[in-house]
């Protein structure tokens, strides 16, 4: 069921946006799967069973874009998703997603089911649209254990120039190894995470 | 003079379906960016010597780091191109002056020979403005297999002060390439074009 045409890997190290250099560069990774949207052109009233398939490609997908980045999954302190369905598909094939792709990531990532000493307990923050091929998506990134620190509130574009066509999405998984270069409009430090419902 | 890199964008691009064929193996294509400060922004220079001198820099940092992401020995690499975009206080000068006297040399050395002239593009833009990289194959420039385009794109830049540099390198040609012409096994490598 799960056809992948294509995989986009992209990783961005920001070194400065005009203020004092950081020690560390921030690193921004996306990675992009153009796949066949088998619900494409009617109604589908059941589409759980793409769901379920999709699983082993969100735990795929986060394994190449850790690997990418070069860092150990502790690395990683920010991240999102998103989907970009094509024209003869509806914006609910893209929901199919969220649960895939926040799964994937938390595999990877080191996810205890919430529990002490695990990782990525904040919410996966997600965008999804229907889209041309070669649309823009604007993925949206917070902290992977508490979504109100506010150092790691970003956004990152993607894109697949030629894709999605009519009959094919994009998912997207994004993640960060720290704040945005610059950060400096207070709000709850990573370094102050309770850590106990995934918020603050 | 260093290039003042603000940020570095290494993409890789994997072609395993089109038209619902398999492509085997998949086409990759790398992209490597960087956005630097235009030393020259804003000004009439009448010597472009550091640019030069930044593109001799990142023609090497730019190529190494496409063939790393492709995982290849640089022998395995098969076609490349070359483009820039200026911010809008720069000129357009401003991009030949990286690109075209000294990029080639370490571009080369990264992907092992290249007896084929690099192709580029350049243009003026903002934040976001995309490019089409041409590709052509390293040894042979009339391998009508390799004939390719690669868009780059920095949603942030160029700022007006900055230049995009980009580099993309791959180990294939068009996926599905099927319209004749030189094939890569003819290729002579005498003198770049056969």
């Amino acid at each position: 069921m799960i056809d992948v045409r294509r995989s986009l890997i992209q990783v961005e190290t920001i070194y400065h946006e005009f203020g004092p250099r950081p020690a560390k560069p921030q690193q921004r990774g996306a990675i992009l799967s153009v796949i066949a949207n088998p619900y494409a052109g009617r109604y589908e009233p059941n589409i759980l069973p793409m769901m379920e398939a999709l699983n082993p490609l969100g735990v795929d997908m986060a394994r190449r874009l850790l690997e990418a980045i070069g860092v150990a999954p502790e690395g990683i302190e920010g991240y999102g998703k998103g989907a970009i369905v094509g024209s003869a598909g509806e914006l609910e094939h893209g929901a199919l997603w969220h649960v895939p792709g926040g799964y994937g990531m938390r595999e990877v990532l080191g996810w205890k089911n919430g529990k002490a000493g695990g990782n990525a307990k904040a919410i996966v923050p997600s965008t999804k649209k229907v889209g041309a091929p070669g649309a823009r998506l604007d993925v949206p990134v917070t902290h992977i254990n508490a979504s109100y620190v506010r150092s790691h509130f970003d956004a990152i574009e993607v894109g697949v120039p030629g894709h999605p066509r009519a009959d094919e999405m994009v998912v997207v998984l994004v993640m960060t190894t720290g704040p945005r270069v610059h950060e400096r409009v207070g709000g709850l430090r990573a370094s102050d995470i309770k850590g106990e419902d995934g918020l603050r | 003079m260093a290039a003042d890199i603000r940020k570095l964008i290494v993409i890789v691009d994997e072609t395993r379906k089109e038209m619902g064929r398999e492509v085997k193996p998949a086409t990759r294509r790398a992209l490597a960016i960087a956005v630097i400060a235009n030393p020259h922004a804003g000004r009439y220079s009448e010597k472009l010597d550091d640019l030069i001198e930044i593109g001799d820099e990142l023609g090497g940092t730019l190529g190494r780091a496409c063939v790393q992401a492709l995982g290849i020995r640089p022998a395995q690499a098969e076609s490349y191109g070359k483009a820039a975009i200026v911010g809008e206080a720069g000129e357009l000068e401003h991009a030949a002056a990286i690109l075209h006297p000294k990029l080639g040399a370490p571009l080369r050395k990264a992907v092992e020979k290249g007896a084929a002239l690099v192709p580029s593009a350049k243009k003026m833009g903002g934040p976001g403005t995309p490019i089409d990289v041409p590709l052509g194959h390293k040894d042979a420039a009339f391998v009508r297999s390799h004939f390719d385009a690669i868009e780059a794109r920095v949603a942030d830049a160029p700022r007006a002060n900055e230049i995009v540099v980009a580099v993309a390198v791959t180990d294939s040609g068009r996926p599905l390439a099927r319209v004749g012409g030189l094939q890569k096994h003819e290729i002579k490598g005498e003198d770049g074009l056969r």
